[in-house]
Order: structure tokens, then C-alpha cells, then sequence
């Protein structure tokens, strides 16, 4: 329970589904093999982090912010550009991580002055301007960022995949450089976690949760909101800035793409959203699904596509082609706002018994 | 927002002149800075036909945010599917579209814009009563469910046109630009201007001096209290969230025809402006948002011009300035 933060899944399936995910998870290298599966593996787990931060600001404040990605940007870049510029060694990586943080953590800080000051609605349009803005920025200073190419990068010695710890030899299966990433990849994603579920739970989460409910009786109350909704927003910056410091370390690489773009920013609305917002550990169950439908899905929808299209239907084939998959997602978002808007865990939570009916807003 | 009623037995609101002298005193500012006369009216131009372009494609925005408090994050799919329904027109008749006289261009024009204003609305139709209705009064969820109205709109364009990039070009008589003197000003930016600034006027006029508009300006300032006097103040707001569609799709062609394409994602950005547009105006204000337009498009007109590098944050730049001085933006006609 220490470790939960006192904040249990609170439902049997609930639990015995994380439980399943996160062995899966840790088993990964050895269950799994290929590079297929160890890849989708990290991702779940950097994207859990990264949602898990996101459920912070959205669930337990209620304030929508679209400048996520450009924290876990910034993470990605710092990291890149150090171990980029100054050769792969572990003082580069110290760098990036010495550079990157504070930079993000100063960023919300800013933001969350100016914007959540003004008036909470601002706070979206705000973000959204601004994360947009460093998009650019990002990929006009190609002499830093590498612009639209990004930035490839070498690891240190320790963490390349030809580095063998173990060999095959002496228990069955190889431990090399990149299983070595991924564990790292894992338990740094899951410390995260666990702080952000100590976060939530401790007082100043209950003020969070005060502040979405009704701002205006928690200010009334003699909290200083603004000090709590920026704390809140640094606090998650920073996760997303070390969320985007492993996708870096794992990808060797940081790019518009894969760190700063608008879809990524979807992609977190739509795991938060889907998982249940204001939960933490509906970050785990939403990242799980989405990342697996990203993966797997697609390929099932190119067959159904084909077939569609071999059957001569009209408009289906293109509707059901594999990179129209966010259409669907989009779909099952609207849907899952409409009925279910606690998302996978708060159903499962209401469905266990644990709260009476209509508890569930 | 200005008062035009001559013989006006109430006492006059106060005058707020400031917000309008601002993008009058930052053209005179740039003539200096920009050095040669023709290059700053050059440029003055081509601000005040992006301003006319933004503004129309804002001005929905704002009033729905006014009247009902709806924030829109899915207001860039009418732009796109605007832009797209004109490409529709624009194919079967291409030779009318090339051909060299004006009235043959405009017979097109004119027709592809009302379809997709027409589609734009209906759609907005839609989207008000799908989306919109079952969150009303909860912001998070309008937000989230317009942003996944906007996720579902672009997946389906890609669907319905593929994922290219469309040329549109632009009529042949629209094309080049009048010469006076050394001074360039291009046809079709001259047409913009026109356009926007009729449909300011016709939004003024609607507002100040109809009934309806008196509605939808009590409505922004006291919502129940238009209610309490057995207003359908829903269906008012239905009313205002087409027009504001339909304008938005007005803007996607204008915009299409301004870049000579059309793309799924062309609205991402223009979706940027907008709410920076907004903002600056005050949430609710058409005059706000009509000045905003402009000094967001002198911004990024001058500031390109003067110091490209600074053009990428000078629009955020220009929105800290504003909320500096004026937190609820230039006009804060709303309570909220």
C-alpha cells in the first residue's frame, strides 16, 4: 500500500489487468521476442509516464493543456543535442538531463504564470499557441535541432545493443546493451508513476482536485490557486520532459516527429481520455490499449482494407486503409467522452461495487 | 464596440478609441522602419487582406465563445471542408475559372463560395447538436469532444480526397496586381480586403441595428437575463454557431484561393491565428476581433518583412503585449 500512495486500483479486474501488464511489461525481453515487441513494450511504458503526467493537468485540475509535447520535447532534444554534441559518454547524458529539466520545469513556469492568471479558459488557447510556436522554432534551428531531420545520436558503450552482459550461454537468453535500455526505460517510467500517484494523493492533490471541482470555493477556502495549478503544471512538465528523455534514450534520435508533433498531443488526449482521466492509473490501461491498437491494429485494418476493396465496396477501402486509424480513435474519443467519461478504470471501479451508482461523474 | 445610432435617446456608451488607434499607429510606425513608400504600402496591403481573411474565419468563433461560452477547438474542420467543398466547383468548370473575363471567373467563384458556405453550415449544424449539445456548460468536455470532432473531420477528408495537397489556382483575372506608380498591389488581396470588410459591415449592422442582434449582444453580456425574458436563447446560439460555420468555410476558400491549395491540415495552423486572434480581441468581441485580425496579420506581414527570424514567436509576443495591457483582451465585452 506504501507504495500506492494509500490509492489502490479499488477493482479486482482493475488490478488483475495492471498486474498483467506490467509483468508483461517487465517480461517483455524474455516472453517476447524481436525487436517489434521490445519496441512497442518501451513505448507503452514511456507513453504511460508521459499520459500519467498529462492526467495531472486534465484530470486532477481540469485545465486542457496542448503544450505537453513540447515538455516532452524538450526532454527528447536536450538529451539528443548533448549526447550529440558532446560524444556518447555519461557526463552528456548527465547534461542533457542538468539542461533539460530545469529548462521545462522554467518553461511551465512561465506559461502557468502568464496564461493560468489571466482566465482558465485562456489556458488551452494559450498552450496551444505557444506549443505550436516551439514546433517551428524547433525545426527552424536546424543548427541545434537538426530541423526536420532531428538529431541521431550514439549511446553510451554501456546501453549499445552490442554490448553483451550475459551471453546466450549461460542461461538461455542474451542480456545485451538493449535489454539493459529498456529496464532502465521501465523502472524510471515506473518510478514516475509512483510519484505522480504520491503527488495526487497527498494534500496538495486533494487541493488539485478541490480546484477542478469548483475554483472558486477552493480560492475562497484561502488557497492560492494559481500558486497550485502552476505547481501542478511544472510538476508535470517535468515528467514529460524525463517521459521524452527515455523515448530519446530508446530511439537513439529526436525529431519533430516523434517528439514535438501536434498528433502526438492526439494521441495523449486520446490515452488519458480512453484510460480515465483523473485516475493515474488509467494513464497504464490507455497507453496499453492505444499503443497496441497503433501497432497491431492497423495491420488487421490494411487486410480489411484489401478485402474491402477486392469486393469492390465503394468508399470503404479508403475508410478502412491502415493510416485512417486516428479516424476510428477519433470516434471511439467522442464516444468514450459521451459515455463513459471516467474511461476504462472508473468504469471498471464503478462496475467493482466500490462506489454507489451515479458516483461516476 | 462602436455605437453608429445617430438620434440615440440613451445615454451613448463610453468611446474606446485606444484599440483602434493601434493598428493605425503601427502602420505609421513601420513607414520609417521599413525605409522605401511602396514596399510598407506593399506590405500594408497584403496585412489588411490577411486580417480581412482571418477575421472572417474568427469572427464565428468569438460570438459563439460570447453567446454560449463554447470554446470550439474543432473550428478549423469548417475551414478545411469549406476549401475542399470549393474545390468540388472548381474542377468540372476549369476553363470557366482560366477564362480571362472577370463576370466567367466570378460565376464560378461566386457559387463554389456560397456551396461551402452552405456545407460549412449544415455541418455546423451537425456538430452543434452532436457535440455540442450533450457537454453544453462543461468546458473540458467541449473541448475534448470538438477536438475529437476535428480529429474525425480530417481523418474523413483524407479519406474522401486522399492525403495530397490540391491545387486550387486562382482565377486568371484575379491573378498579377494593379501597378500605381511604383507601388504593387495584387488583385485578388484587393478582392479579400472587400470581402471582409463587407462582411464586418454586415455583421455591425446585424448586430447594432437589427433585433436579432440586439438579442445575440444582450445575450453575450447576460445570458439568463435573455432567458428570464423568454428569449430561445438556444436556438439563438444555434443560429449564431451556422453563421459562424458558414463564414469559417467562407474563409477555408478564400484561404485556399490565397494560397492557390488546399490540404486536410492547412486548418492547424490558421486554427493558431485564430484563437491568438481571439484572444487578443476579447472573448466575444467582433470589433475586438476584426483590430485583432489585422494587428495579428501586420505582425506577421512587417515582422517578416523587418526580422524573419523574430516572425516565429512574434505572433506570441504580440498576444503578451495585449494581455499586458488589456488581461481580458482589447474589448472584454463578456462577463466571464
Amino acid at each position: 500500500m506504501m507504495i500506492l500512495s494509500g490509492d489502490p486500483p479499488k477493482s479486482r479486474v482493475l488490478t488483475l489487468l495492471l498486474v498483467v501488464i506490467i509483468l508483461a511489461l517487465a517480461a517483455t525481453p524474455f516472453l517476447f521476442p524481436g525487436a517489434k515487441a521490445l519496441n512497442v513494450a518501451a513505448k507503452i511504458c514511456v507513453f504511460a509516464a508521459l499520459v500519467a503526467s498529462y492526467d495531472l493537468l486534465l484530470g486532477y485540475t481540469g485545465s486542457v493543456s496542448f503544450a505537453h509535447t513540447m515538455f516532452y520535447g524538450i526532454g527528447s532534444y536536450a538529451i539528443a543535442i548533448a549526447l550529440y554534441g558532446m560524444g556518447p559518454n555519461w557526463a552528456a547524458v548527465a547534461t542533457g538531463i542538468v539542461v533539460g529539466l530545469p529548462l521545462a520545469a522554467l518553461l511551465a513556469l512561465a506559461i502557468g504564470l502568464f496564461s493560468l492568471r489571466v482566465a482558465a479558459i485562456f489556458f488551452a488557447m494559450i498552450t496551444l499557441a505557444v506549443a505550436s510556436a516551439f514546433q517551428v522554432l524547433a525545426s527552424q534551428l536546424s543548427w541545434l535541432t537538426g530541423g526536420e531531420d532531428g538529431r541521431s545520436f550514439q549511446l553510451p558503450e554501456l546501453l549499445r545493443p552490442g554490448t553483451v552482459l550475459i551471453p546466450k550461454s549461460l542461461m538461455g537468453f542474451e542480456i545485451n546493451g538493449r535489454t539493459l535500455t529498456y529496464y532502465l526505460v521501465f523502472a524510471v517510467s515506473a518510478l514516475m508513476i509512483l510519484a505522480l500517484l504520491r503527488v495526487v494523493n497527498s494534500p496538495f492533490g486533494r487541493v488539485l482536485q478541490a480546484i477542478r471541482e469548483n475554483r472558486f470555493r477552493a480560492e475562497a477556502l484561502g488557497f492560492r490557486t494559481v500558486f497550485h495549478l502552476t505547481y501542478a503544471n511544472c510538476l508535470a512538465a517535468l515528467v514529460a520532459a524525463g517521459a521524452g528523455i527515455l523515448n530519446a534514450l530508446w530511439l537513439r534520435y529526436a525529431g519533430p516527429d516523434t517528439s514535438l508533433s501536434f498528433s502526438i498531443m492526439l494521441d495523449i488526449l486520446l490515452m488519458v481520455v480512453i484510460g480515465g482521466m483523473g485516475t493515474i492509473y488509467g494513464a497504464i490501461i490507455g497507453a496499453t490499449i492505444f499503443i497496441l491498437a497503433q501497432n497491431y491494429l492497423q495491420s488487421l485494418m490494411g487486410v480489411a482494407s484489401k478485402a474491402a476493396s477486392e469486393a469492390g465496396l465503394p468508399l470503404l477501402p479508403g475508410l478502412l486503409h491502415p493510416d485512417r486509424w486516428l479516424l476510428w480513435l477519433g470516434l471511439l474519443f467522442i464516444a468514450s467522452v459521451y459515455f463513459f467519461p471516467t474511461g476504462v478504470v472508473g468504469r471498471l471501479r464503478n462496475a467493482g461495487g466500490a462506489r454507489d451508482a451515479g458516483g461516476a461523474h | 464596440m462602436s455605437e453608429m445610432a445617430a438620434n440615440d435617446p440613451l445615454p451613448k456608451p463610453k468611446r474606446d478609441l485606444a484599440p483602434i488607434l493601434l493598428p493605425v499607429a503601427l502602420a505609421l510606425l513601420m513607414i520609417p522602419l521599413v525605409g522605401s513608400t511602396s514596399s510598407w504600402l506593399t506590405l500594408t496591403v497584403a496585412s489588411l487582406a490577411m486580417g480581412m481573411m482571418i477575421f472572417i474565419m474568427a469572427s464565428g468563433l468569438t460570438l459563439v465563445f460570447g453567446l454560449m461560452d463554447v470554446l470550439n477547438f474543432g473550428h478549423g474542420a469548417f475551414i478545411a471542408v469549406g476549401a475542399y467543398i470549393a474545390t468540388l466547383v472548381f474542377a468540372p468548370f476549369a476553363a470557366s475559372v482560366q477564362a480571362e473575363s472577370l463576370w466567367t471567373n466570378l460565376a464560378v467563384l461566386a457559387p463554389a463560395a456560397l456551396l461551402s458556405m452552405a456545407v460549412s453550415g449544415a455541418l455546423g449544424l451537425v456538430v452543434e447538436r452532436v457535440l455540442i449539445l450533450p457537454v453544453y456548460g462543461q468546458h473540458l468536455k467541449q473541448i475534448l469532444m470538438t477536438t475529437g470532432g476535428l480529429i474525425v473531420a480530417e481523418q474523413t477528408l483524407y479519406a474522401l480526397w486522399g492525403p495530397q495537397i490540391i491545387p486550387m489556382p486562382l482565377p486568371a483575372s484575379l491573378r498579377g496586381s494593379f501597378i500605381l506608380g511604383d507601388v504593387a498591389i495584387a488583385k485578388y488581396r484587393l478582392l479579400a480586403m472587400l470581402v471582409g470588410l463587407a462582411v464586418f459591415i454586415a455583421i455591425q449592422l446585424v448586430l447594432n441595428r437589427t433585433k436579432l442582434g440586439l438579442l445575440i449582444r444582450a445575450g453575450v453580456e447576460n445570458r439568463e437575463m435573455v432567458e428570464a425574458l423568454g428569449y430561445r436563447i438556444r436556438r439563438l446560439f444555434l443560429g449564431v454557431f451556422m453563421t459562424g460555420s458558414a463564414l469559417a468555410g467562407l474563409g477555408g476558400v478564400m484561404w485556399a484561393l490565397y494560397r492557390e491549395q488546399v490540404h486536410a491540415s492547412m486548418s492547424d495552423d490558421l486554427t493558431v491565428l485564430i484563437f491568438i486572434v481571439v484572444i487578443i480581441g476579447g472573448l466575444g468581441s467582433i470589433g475586438g476581433c476584426f483590430i485583432g485580425a489585422i494587428l495579428v496579420a501586420m505582425v506577421a506581414n512587417y515582422g517578416g518583412f523587418l526580422l524573419p527570424k523574430l516572425a516565429l514567436v512574434s505572433n506570441i509576443l504580440l498576444m503578451v503585449a495585449i494581455l499586458m495591457w488589456r488581461p481580458r483582451g482589447l474589448y472584454a465585452v463578456t462577463s466571464r
